[in-house]
């Protein structure tokens, strides 16, 4: 019986989506650079490490002849930097924490804007009222002000005892370079919920008088449990697509406040700092600064393109050409 | 536990009111009934005659606000819900009161397999493990005649037809084997091939579980079949009250009689245009004084304008708010008479 009824069973609404998004020749295009550019990430640095001879992201020549910039070359591809780093090992350590600051940064907003957004949103009245007026408020403040406070506020000995904790477990006692990239991660998040909150709050509205959600409640399920395990799920479409594209823009401002000197501190890198480091000295030496800015408008690009695709393949209604 | 005269449950002046921008509507006005163990009772009435509101109000799921239950009790097995938290009331919903809703397509959760939204009663109220509620619900599945359940559980919603969903639906409510299962329109979204099965359906259930059963509908031909006694609501009020073989062949009610002529009679009517109620139901916000059916009355007199009318007592089991009950009820034994 089960055999015959197999190849009966329908496509899924992600399956319908997948094909879609498969056939938007730019998103494909953004999917396979950011396969490549996690891959590339990932192992990427080890690799370099043994071909070189060496060369870690913080690794400085002992040879005196080598501590100058180097133009690429095939043992250095992308050069090296005024200590004679190489900067492939340097873009490629730098990538790890800008990938990863979008998307530690995209996780932390996600959960607290899903969360604030379905809570405020179900309970509506009042209560929803006054919790979106705190958002519009702080919509109305900079958000790049609010980091920089975040950060100068809670810099070095002042960060919370768990980014410590958190940072010791990663790289050591007293690591204050890594206490600031954790720090940097939640500030980041916690000042790009705002959108996904109101996202996620016009979703709820339109859902909770579905029929299906005073069904939920007839049969006796909690007030939790309906937000968390009925209407939370199903907005999960537009949540998606916006987190997709809040890690670019996540990413972008965490290159802008490295930037400015506020984000990852030497001997980390990240493509911000690496393109600050580079821009000082770009009329003699132009690769410090093209190789990382190229890399990170790639990465940027792709995430771009593909969180379009996505919302396109999600919802094929809204853009037909 | 006081004393019940073995009724399930017992509304006596239950009044829901919503405050709109409009003024106050009274949705549900003085509305009393009783159920007794395994009855079956059928509500009827037009679109917002308060049919639903008052069965909402029964499970304590009016939307607060705009609504309110602003008077009246709510006895069920002897506990009065009202007074009940909103955590006692939770133990109740789904487990000894179950509601199924009028449109199928949209009262499954579109995210969720069919097994998990089954599963999810039986773990909240029976405390069943993963693999009982499991069990449990495939064996649900199987009596509401759901073909190949095992397969069927692991679907979607929208892979199911709107029958099979309001099967599911029935299976969901009666998992936890309830005493009282309140039906919203069950039929309503189905065709009437369809429409006959789910009936024969909850027929068949309410026997084998002994479960009362209240049917909410504006089909008169639904509940002819299926009940032991009907209420007809019009206005949020109850317009007339009797055992269902008495109200469809004496109605004591202008109002009924007016519901009971609009059912088309295919063998008879070939070629008549159909009967219908002039006018349309009153705006409950705003109802004239005396009679809320007043303005569509064929035998409206000047006192109908005046007085609001009496819930007259016509026998044991037989109440009618008319100032002629009497007279509609003694009209009605002789039906060619009155035409």
């Amino acid at each position: 019986m089960a055999e015959n009824i197999e190849p009966l069973s329908g496509t899924s609404l992600a399956r319908d989506a997948w094909k879609r998004l498969l056939k938007n020749k730019l998103a494909v295009f953004g999917l396979v650079v950011l396969i490549f550019m996690l891959f590339a990430v990932t192992i990427g640095p080890p690799i370099v490490e043994y071909l070189t001879g060496g060369y870690t992201y913080d690794f400085q020549p002992t040879d005196r002849e080598l501590v100058r910039s180097m133009p690429p070359s095939l043992m250095h591809p992308m050069g090296t930097d005024d200590l004679g780093r190489d900067i492939l090992a340097r873009v490629l350590q730098g990538g790890r924490i800008s990938l990863m600051v979008g998307l530690i940064s995209t996780l932390v907003s996600l959960i607290v804007g899903v969360t604030y957004g379905a809570i405020s949103g179900y309970l509506g009245g009042r209560v929803d009222n006054l919790m979106m007026r705190i958002v519009d408020i702080l919509y109305s403040i900079p958000y790049i002000l609010i980091v920089i406070v975040l950060l100068s506020g809670f810099k070095g000995p002042n960060a919370p005892n768990w980014i410590k904790s958190l940072s010791e477990f990663f790289g050591g006692a007293n690591n204050q370079g890594l206490t600031q990239i954790f720090l940097l991660f939640f500030a980041l998040g916690l000042v790009s919920w705002l959108t996904m909150a109101r996202v996620v709050r016009g979703q709820i509205l339109s859902l909770k008088n579905q029929e299906f959600i005073m069904a939920a409640r007839a049969t006796g399920v909690s007030t939790l449990g309906i937000v968390f395990r009925h209407l939370v799920p199903n907005t999960l479409g537009p949540v998606i697509v916006y987190a997709t594209l809040t890690v670019p823009s996540v990413m972008l401002a965490e290159a802008f406040l490295s930037f400015l000197g506020l984000g990852v501190q030497p001997p980390y890198a990240s493509w911000g700092s690496l393109a600050f480091e580079g821009i000082k000295s770009m009329a003699i030496y132009p690769w410090q600064l093209i190789f990382p800015g190229v890399t990170m408008a790639l990465t940027l690009f792709s995430l771009n393109f593909l969180g379009d695709g996505i919302r396109d393949a999600l919802d094929p209604q809204t853009r037909k050409f | 536990m006081e004393n019940t005269n073995g009724a399930l449950l017992r509304l006596s002046n239950l009044k829901t009111y919503f405050r709109t921008e409009d003024g106050m509507v009274k949705a549900v006005d003085d509305v009393s009934f009783e159920l007794k163990k395994g009855e079956t009772l059928g509500i009827v009435g037009e679109s917002g005659s308060g049919k639903s509101v008052t069965n909402l109000s029964v499970m304590r799921l009016i939307p607060e606000p705009p609504g309110k239950i602003v008077g009246g009790e709510i006895i069920f097995d002897g506990t009065d819900v009202r007074a009940l938290s909103l955590d006692e009331m939770r133990k109740i919903r789904g487990k000894r009161i179950a509601m199924i809703f009028q449109d199928p397509m949209t009262s499954l959760n579109p995210f969720l397999k069919i097994s998990t939204q089954l599963m999810e009663v039986t773990q909240l109220h029976l405390g069943h493990s993963k693999e009982q509620a499991y069990k449990h619900a495939i064996k649900m599945l199987k009596t509401v005649g759901i073909p190949d359940p095992e397969s069927r559980a692991e679907n979607y919603p929208h892979e199911f037809s709107g029958g099979m969903r309001q099967r599911v639906m029935i299976a969901m409510a009666l998992s936890c084997d309830p005493e009282l299962l309140i039906a919203d329109e069950p039929t309503t979204a189905l065709d009437v091939t369809i429409q006959a099965q789910i009936l024969e359906l909850i027929k068949d259930l309410r026997e084998r579980m002994s479960t009362s059963v209240i049917l909410i509908t504006h089909d008169l031909g639904v509940v002819a079949g299926m009940t032991d006694k009907i209420i007809v609501m019009y206005a949020g009020k109850v317009f007339e009250q009797a055992p269902t073989k008495e109200l469809f062949s004496r109605p004591a009610n202008p109002y009924t009689k007016g519901l009971l002529k609009s059912v088309p009679d295919p063998a008879h009517e070939h070629g008549k245009a159909l009967f219908q109620i002039p006018g349309l139901p009153p705006d409950v916000a705003h109802l004239p004084p005396g009679c809320p059916f007043q303005e569509r009355c064929y035998r409206v007199e000047d006192i109908c304008r005046r007085e609001f009318p009496p819930f007259v007592q016509i026998n044991a089991d037989h109440h009618s708010l008319c100032h002629f009950a009497q007279e509609v009820y003694n009209e009605s034994s002789s039906p060619e008479g009155s035409k």
